[in-house]
C-alpha cells in the first residue's frame, strides 16, 4: 500500500489532538503534579506546530521560538516544581482541592 | 509536504498520542511521568522527521533529560507513591463537559486548519538551501548568534531569574523550621 505524502494540516491537527489530551487533563485531575505535566504536553504540542509552520513556509524563525519555548518551559518547570515543594511543606498535600487556606 | 516519511510520522504520531493520554488518564504519577518521557522521544522522532535536528536533540537533552529528571525527583521527594484516585473525584458531569469542550476544541481547529490561511510568501530556507549551507545545525546556530542573539542574551536572564525564584521558594522555610526543631528540643 502506498501511503500519501503527509500533508501539513495532517501534522497540524495531530498537535491540536495533543494540546487538548493535554488541555482534558488539565481540567480533570486534581493532582498538581499532573497538571504540570499536561502543561507540559501543551507546550510540546506547540512547539511542534511552530516546526510545522517552520517547514512549510521554509523559515527558520519558527525552530529559533522553539528554542526559546524550550528554554521557558524548563525554567517554568522548575519553578513551579519549587512551588509544589513548598506547598506540600506547608499543606501535607499536592491535591487542588486540599487548597482551600484562603475559604477557611 | 514532500520529503517527510509518512511510515516514521505515523509510527512516531500514534506512539506520542498513546502515552500522551496514558500520561493524563494513569492513576499513578510515576507512570504518569514515564509515559511523559516516550511522549518526548516520540516528538523527538516527529522533529526529526520535520528535518530539525537541533530541536530535536534539545528535545530529548532538555525535556527527556533535565525536565523528567526534575518530575521524577520531586515525586521521589513526596513520596506520593500512592495511587492517587482523583480522577474518580472529579464530578462525572465536569468530566463529560471537559470532553465535549475538547471535542468541539478539536473540530474547530482541525477545520482552520485544513481550509484557513492565506498564501504566505515561503523564506530562503527550503530544506534543499538549508542542506547545502552545512546542515540544520549549523545554519540554525549562524542564525542564533547574528539575528536572534538579544533573545538569546535575554533567556540568560530569565533563567538567572528562574534559578533564583526556585531557590528562594524551595528554601523559604529552612530558618523557621530550624528555630522550631531548636524550641522544640
Amino acid at each position: 500500500m502506498q501511503l500519501q505524502a503527509v500533508e501539513p494540516w495532517v501534522i497540524l491537527s495531530f498537535c491540536s489532538m495533543i494540546f487538548l489530551v493535554g488541555l482534558f487533563g488539565l481540567l480533570v485531575r486534581r493532582n498538581v503534579l499532573i497538571i504540570l505535566m499536561s502543561i507540559e504536553l501543551m507546550l510540546n504540542a506547540v512547539n511542534l506546530t511552530f516546526v510545522t509552520f517552520s517547514r512549510q513556509l521554509s523559515d527558520l524563525g519558527g525552530q529559533m521560538s522553539v528554542f526559546f519555548i524550550i528554554t521557558v518551559a524548563a525554567a517554568e518547570s522548575a519553578v513551579g516544581l519549587g512551588l509544589v515543594i513548598a506547598l506540600y511543606r506547608t499543606l501535607r498535600t499536592v491535591d487542588t482541592d486540599e487548597i482551600q487556606i484562603l475559604r477557611d | 509536504m514532500s520529503g517527510i516519511s509518512p511510515v516514521a510520522f505515523y509510527l512516531f504520531a500514534g506512539l506520542a498520542l498513546a502515552f500522551s493520554v496514558m500520561t493524563v488518564l494513569r492513576r499513578n504519577p510515576v507512570s504518569s511521568a514515564f509515559s511523559l518521557v516516550m511522549v518526548f522521544f516520540a516528538f523527538a522522532g516527529i522533529y526529526a522527521t520535520l528535518g530539525a535536528h537541533l530541536v530535536a536533540t534539545l528535545q530529548v537533552l532538555v525535556y527527556a533529560g533535565a525536565i523528567m529528571v526534575l518530575f521524577i525527583f520531586v515525586i521521589m521527594l513526596l513520596s506520593t507513591d500512592v495511587p492517587s484516585l482523583d480522577l474518580g473525584r472529579t464530578p462525572r458531569w465536569f468530566r463529560a463537559a471537559a470532553a465535549v469542550v475538547v471535542a468541539g476544541l478539536f473540530m474547530v481547529m482541525t477545520r482552520v486548519f485544513r481550509t484557513g490561511g492565506g498564501e504566505m510568501a515561503p523564506g530562503p530556507y527550503t530544506p534543499e538551501a538549508v542542506a547545502a549551507a552545512g546542515g540544520n545545525t549549523r545554519v540554525l546556530s549562524e542564525l542564533m548568534f547574528s539575528e536572534y542573539i538579544l533573545p538569546f542574551e535575554l533567556t540568560s536572564v530569565l533563567l538567572l531569574a528562574g534559578i533564583v525564584g526556585a531557590v528562594a521558594i524551595a528554601k523559604r522555610h529552612t530558618r523557621k523550621g530550624a528555630q522550631d526543631a531548636t524550641s522544640s528540643r
